[in-house]
């Protein structure tokens, strides 16, 4: 099929389809990453992910349309603020559902599934009664639009770009976090073994309820930066939950390098198969490796104890 | 499940409430308004839910799930509709009242909804329905139980019943002018298909591919690509665009997808002044969720634009606006929705009954001038009759016309040489 390109072309193209793997790989860790947290250190499954996401997105475009009318100066920045913000709603809302109804929960791991669906219906029919069934457009500052030109065919895009460094400074931060704070050692500790981390004094209720508002919270980020690239009405979060348990699954449910290898493997060969093949067929193999890998090694590419 | 067992209650509730309401109104009419008025007994003979002053429609349509996002114009638009009717004296002497029924975006609550309409609450017509996956669920239904159906959405076309009116135009009306158009006006020589992968992308591009292969000149199709609903992800194939060039990319996407593609498309620096991009699947309410910015340039191809100006539309708009407030939009499938009411009353007072087999009979050649978007027509094979017209997207979210079909477009649901 390359025969009538030069090589140049060729090489250009090979370059920015490798962007574009790179860019779905920030998408995907960016998704996956709250929900490696709640699901891999809590053993919780959380079907609301998706819409703690729009959560945010929401909250970016409240704050959007709070900077053009009050703030118009400060429009260029808002952004920032707005993902600062997404994260302190979703991890609230995330706080509350836990002490509401997650905690009680935490025996029964298949009853978490149905109460965070029926979490993720209230959450879609709550959205669509606050801001309306029709989705809304979400305004960009100038500087995040469009692309930076690297050669004549070689185009890097901005929002790509954005995606990428802000996994990449999330994802250092979780890892600090997890294996080089406090808090981190007690969410460890707390899932290796509830009862010692108790009787060591651990508030391992506070340690959870914390845990699922900062999963929920990174959540609420992935929610605002996808602004740039996705919709934003009280159904998209359903876009992407299936793609993000994919990738937790796949990487090992409890296994935070898991979930970055895992990503990094399903995005390079979707986006790969999506060039050569069309989009639902690249979707299809993808989908089919991934079963047929899952089939010889159940417990995913990396393994970890599970909360016990 | 409560709240479906709840609901014939609160139903029977709001009936209540609404006979109390009218009781003492029908007192003040004069008696010349019942002279004119046709007795029940001799406009329907089927036992619909026709009393001498009243006639009861349903509207099926979703108001929660994915697809509540496209169905509210339409419930909207019928609304409007059956409230105009109203105001004008009804039909044959009864003003309408509605049943609305919620198909919650899952096809077999249409087709139980549908039941329930037809069977329970006897409805005279019904409005409803958006994707064809909901039209199919239903269709058995209305042939079963022998209802009227007004289906407003543009769809792929292969289908005709004598239980439903297609207000909406079917894949050749909306395709193939388009085509031509862009042939003639940009010289396009190479298309880039692209779509949602389920039955309408697939068959309307089906129909883009045979037109452009078999009765054009000069022109071939480079690529063609479906993506599963939901997809978010176009980088790979905006690529392959960027490596094969074509003149016309051809996109058939929807529903959320649909956001992401046209964001990522301008993202990644595709020019829409040098290359031209057709679609039949955005309208209005599509580029609110959109963004004008990310697809002003682009050109929409279908029967109605917002911004059409005629005075039937002008005069659509401003009631529209008036009920719903200043910020709505009005895309093609909203307009159509809009005809169905009217559509069913010109019918049936054409027919002179209710009854659905006179109704179905009478169809065809029922002729609407106050359409807003310009006269139609109904063909014998229950499609309307329509312009064809290009739009080409503004950053404000509404459409310049471009380009007007010189005259109405013959429905042909189904295409010879295009299966």
């Amino acid at each position: 099929m390359f025969g009538e390109y030069s090589l140049g072309d060729l090489g250009s193209i090979f370059a920015m389809q490798g962007f574009a793997g790179l860019i779905l790989f920030s998408v995907y860790l960016l998704m996956a990453l709250g929900l490696a947290i709640i699901f891999g250190q809590m053993g919780v499954i959380n079907m609301a992910h998706g819409e703690f996401m729009i959560l945010g997105a929401y909250v970016t475009w409240l704050t959007a349309e709070f900077f053009t009318s009050h703030l118009p100066a400060l429009f260029s920045i808002y952004f920032f603020v707005a993902m600062a913000l997404a994260f302190c709603a979703a991890g609230a809302l995330g706080m509350l559902v836990e002490w509401a109804l997650i905690r009680r929960l935490y025996k029964r791991p298949l009853d978490t599934l149905l109460a965070t669906w029926g979490l993720s219906l209230i959450l879609q029919q709550v959205y669509r009664s606050v801001f309306g069934p029709r989705e809304v457009g979400v305004t960009l500052p100038d500087w995040m639009m469009g692309s930076l030109p690297i050669t004549d065919v070689i185009e890097v895009q901005i929002n790509g770009l954005f995606v990428m460094g802000l996994t990449v400074i999330i994802t250092i931060a979780v890892f600090l976090m997890i294996f080089h704070s406090r808090f981190g050692q007690q969410i460890r500790a707390v899932v290796q073994n509830r009862q010692m981390a108790g009787a060591v004094g651990i508030d391992t209720e506070k340690v959870d309820r914390l845990t699922f508002g900062l999963g929920c919270g990174i959540a609420g980020v992935a929610g605002s930066a996808f602004t740039m690239i996705g919709s934003t009405g009280p159904t998209a979060g359903q876009l992407y939950i299936v793609d993000t348990f994919l990738i937790v699954v796949f990487g090992g449910a409890a296994s935070l390098f898991g979930t970055i290898a895992s990503a990094f493997t399903i995005s390079q060969t979707q986006s790969t198969l999506e060039f050569f093949l069309s989009g639902s067929m690249a979707k299809v193999i993808t989908l089919l490796t991934v079963v047929a890998i899952l089939m010889l090694r159940p417990q995913g590419l990396f393994t970890l104890k599970v909360r016990r | 499940m409560a709240s479906q067992d709840d609901r014939p209650q609160s139903e029977l509730r709001r009936r209540l409430l609404m006979g109390m309401a009218a009781a003492p109104l029908a007192g003040f009419l004069p008696k010349a308004a019942f002279a004119q008025t046709p007795p029940t007994s001799a406009v329907n003979t089927t036992g619909l839910a026709v009393t001498d002053t009243e006639v009861t429609v349903g509207i099926l349509h979703s108001v929660t799930g994915t697809m509540a996002i496209s169905e509210t114009g339409s419930v909207q638009a019928e609304k409007l509709a059956i409230e105009q009717i109203n105001a004008s004296g009804g039909v044959l002497g009864r003003k309408i009242k509605f049943i609305q029924e919620d198909g919650a975006s899952d096809w077999p609550t249409f087709a139980e909804k549908a039941k329930k309409l037809l069977v329970n609450d006897k409805c005279a017509a019904v409005m409803g329905c958006w994707t064809s996956a909901s039209r199919k669920a239903v269709l058995p239904v209305f042939e079963q139980y022998n209802g009227m159906l007004y289906y407003p959405t543009f769809y792929e076309g292969l289908e005709q019943s004598k239980n439903v009116i297609y207000t909406g135009q079917e894949a050749t009306q909306q395709i193939i002018a388009g085509l031509d158009w862009v042939v003639k006006e940009k010289g396009a020589k190479t298309f880039y298909l692209l779509g949602s992968d389920y039955i309408w992308p697939r068959t309307s591009n089906k129909i883009a591919r045979k037109h452009i292969e078999n009765f054009l000149k000069g022109t071939k199709v480079v690529g063609e690509e479906y993506f599963p609903l939901g997809h978010t992800q176009f980088n790979s194939v905006i690529n392959k665009i960027k490596l094969t060039k074509p003149d016309v990319i051809y996109a058939i996407i929807v529903g959320g997808s649909n956001v992401a593609f046209y964001k990522q498309l301008k993202a990644a620096g595709i020019d829409m002044s040098k290359q031209t991009l057709v679609t039949i699947s955005v309208t209005e309410d599509e580029i609110d969720g959109i963004g004008g910015d990310n697809i002003a340039g682009a050109y929409a191809c279908m029967k109605y634009f917002q911004s059409l100006d005629n005075p039937n539309n002008k005069e659509f708009v401003a009631a529209f606006k008036k009920m719903w407030g200043d910020k709505t939009v009005i895309g093609d499938v909203t307009q159509a929705a809009y005809l169905g009411p009217w559509l069913w009353k010109l019918t049936v007072e054409k027919a002179g009954s209710f009854d659905v087999d006179k109704v179905a009979a009478a169809s065809a050649g029922i002729e609407f001038n106050k359409a807003p978007e310009g006269y139609v027509k109904i063909h014998d094979n229950h499609h309307l009759w329509s312009k064809t017209r290009v739009g080409l997207a503004q950053k404000d979210g509404q459409f310049k016309v471009v380009y007007e079909s010189p005259d109405l477009i013959e429905p042909n649901p189904f295409p010879k040489g295009y299966q």
